[in-house]
């Protein structure tokens, strides 16, 4: 795969920026800045109900988008792709308008151990309904420890997973998870946090046999402030709204109003028209691109970078070891020096990496740390950017003497 | 609420300060002595104030204990669990306030931290520094 980082301007105006912290959020290719600002230069107008052709253009691109989702994705139904403001609001929907509504007390929600703060805070706020949150635990290849997770199978009515772990990288098996618990006895509604793996991966929604898919748009190359919200058509009529307003209703008296069609219902108010636009123009980037090619290349840049680190002494890496079923996201430990002087001496190098609990608290507690350092790659890195990442941290151990 | 408005005020009085202009490097001797080897760590029993402030940022914990004798910082020790900056900080600025009066300790102010460690830091990493301060507000306070 060719380098595409002259894609990309910030790479231009940074020549220096080793920019490893990918699963934050990507950089934007020109022609995702570009689409937000031709939106403003040439097309700005509120879209929906407009009746002069400025709105019907306006409408028409935003509602392109939601075709191009829906295809990505692997669905004919563009309707069942709801626009949110993020992942973290897309799993807030289902909590609220979903499990809050059909789970009853003694009910149990499957989580995992390896879960962003995003897809475990909505379903612990479930925990007041009496409805059980339950983790499956991780082992110690940073993998999912399904099969010897004991739980009575038959009160399993959702099940909500990571489908790449924004700490350790590990890809999990959907299917076979979700099929275990299925042969186990559980008729559980799937939820799939697509935030990390869908930026690197080709995400089918039949092929995962899942019920709702959540991600968000700036972490596939496109502007901040989208995120989608997928579910089959019948579960969207069953889901009550998050948010009420403007444009979601059909109908409003002053005793009560009603609601409209799907995928209206759920977009009350005016949505971040420019910022969908600019998440078709990532989505057409990266379908050019082709995700076969994407996932070819990471997965050899990440073997790369693994055995780098395999040669580094002094440094835990934490996650799947081998390339295989992990992507490019590398969380480490170097002996007890804090993430947070890893990361500013990195800085200081012109590399950007993250340090923290990178909003995964029980998983760090499942580590037995506070906080890690991360790596991240998307495929605008480069060997070199590996490189120097690696001669960052020889500099971190020159100067704590490790 | 408290908690909060302690914070927000030490990092306010830091960011309107322009009189930091300090030297690089970050990690300086006296910040990586202070890590290795600091000073007044540990936990003083029966101690007058025993508390924990943290920084949820960073994951940065502190636990300060200490007794106040006849008006004074008789004794104080820290562990921390955190960063560099965090711990260096605490080491140092333990170091400075032991034995001093309470009414002088009340006058310290935030940047009197930032410059006993002699190095500029970004608003995130003001914080570390700053979290030893705000424990000791918090326990002389008490």
């Amino acid at each position: 795969m060719k380098n595409l980082k002259a894609d990309f301007p910030i790479f231009k105006i940074r020549p220096d920026l080793v920019y490893l912290d990918n699963s934050a959020t990507s950089q934007k290719p020109k022609v995702v800045i570009d689409a937000v600002s031709n939106f403003y230069k040439s097309n700005n107008s509120n879209i929906h109900r407009g009746i002069y052709g400025l709105s019907q253009h306006a409408t028409e691109l935003f509602e392109n988008t939601r075709k191009s989702i829906a295809e990505f994705i692997g669905t004919q139904t563009s309707q069942e792709i709801i626009f949110t403001s993020g992942t973290t609001e897309s799993v807030n929907l289902v909590a609220v308008g979903y499990a809050r509504k059909y789970l009853k007390e003694g009910d149990i929600i499957v989580l995992s151990e390896m879960e962003h703060h995003s897809n475990i805070v909505p379903w612990l706020m479930l925990r007041e309904k009496g409805i059980q949150v339950v983790f499956i635990p991780i082992n110690k290849e940073g993998e999912l420890d399904y099969k010897n997770f004991k739980v009575d199978y038959k009160k399993i009515k959702l099940i909500a997973l990571t489908h790449v772990s924004n700490v350790l990288g590990t890809i999990n098996p959907i299917k076979e998870i979700v099929s275990f618990f299925k042969q186990n006895g559980s008729n559980a509604k799937v939820l799939v946090d697509a935030a990390q793996s869908i930026p690197h991966l080709k995400i089918n929604v039949k092929d995962l046999d899942c019920d709702f898919l959540v991600f968000s748009s700036h972490k596939m190359l496109g502007p901040t402030g989208v995120g989608v919200l997928w579910a089959k058509r019948e579960l969207l009529e069953k889901i009550d709204p998050l948010v009420f307003g403007s444009h979601m209703i059909e109908r409003v008296t002053k005793e009560k109003a009603t609601w409209t069609a799907i995928p209206d219902k759920f977009e009350a108010g005016t949505r971040n028209i420019e910022g969908v636009i600019g998440l078709g123009a990532a989505i057409d980037y990266l379908l050019n691109i082709g995700l076969e090619t994407i996932e070819k290349y990471e997965s050899s840049l990440t073997e790369y970078a693994l055995s780098k680190f395999k040669n580094l002494e002094g440094i835990k890496l934490f996650g799947p070891t081998d390339s295989k079923n992990r992507l490019g996201v590398f969380s480490f430990a170097i002996g007890d020096i804090h993430p947070h002087d890893v990361a500013e001496i990195l800085n200081r190098e012109n590399i950007a990496v993250r340090s923290g609990h990178h909003c995964a608290q029980v998983l760090m507690d499942c580590l037995g740390v506070t906080a890690t350092t991360r790596a991240s790659l998307y495929f605008y890195n480069t060997e070199s950017d590996i490189d120097k990442l690696i001669e960052g941290l020889v500099k971190v151990k020159e100067i704590f003497n490790i | 609420m408290r908690k909060q408005s302690l914070w927000i005020a030490a990092l306010l009085s830091v960011a309107r300060n322009d009189k930091i202009n300090m030297e690089d490097p970050l990690y300086r001797e006296i910040i990586l002595d202070n890590w290795e080897n600091p000073q007044n760590y540990g936990v003083i029993k029966n101690a007058d104030f025993d508390l924990t402030e943290n920084n949820p940022l960073c994951g940065d914990e502190i636990r300060l204990t200490g007794k106040i004798q006849d008006g004074k910082l008789g004794e104080i020790a820290f562990v921390s669990s955190g960063c560099a900056i965090s711990k260096a900080s605490a080491s140092i600025f333990t170091e400075k306030i032991k034995s001093l009066e309470i009414s002088k300790i009340k006058k310290f102010i935030p940047i009197d931290v930032l410059e006993e460690l002699g190095i500029t830091l970004t608003p995130a990493r003001t914080k570390c520094a700053l979290l030893i301060y705000v424990a000791v507000k918090k326990g002389i306070n008490k």
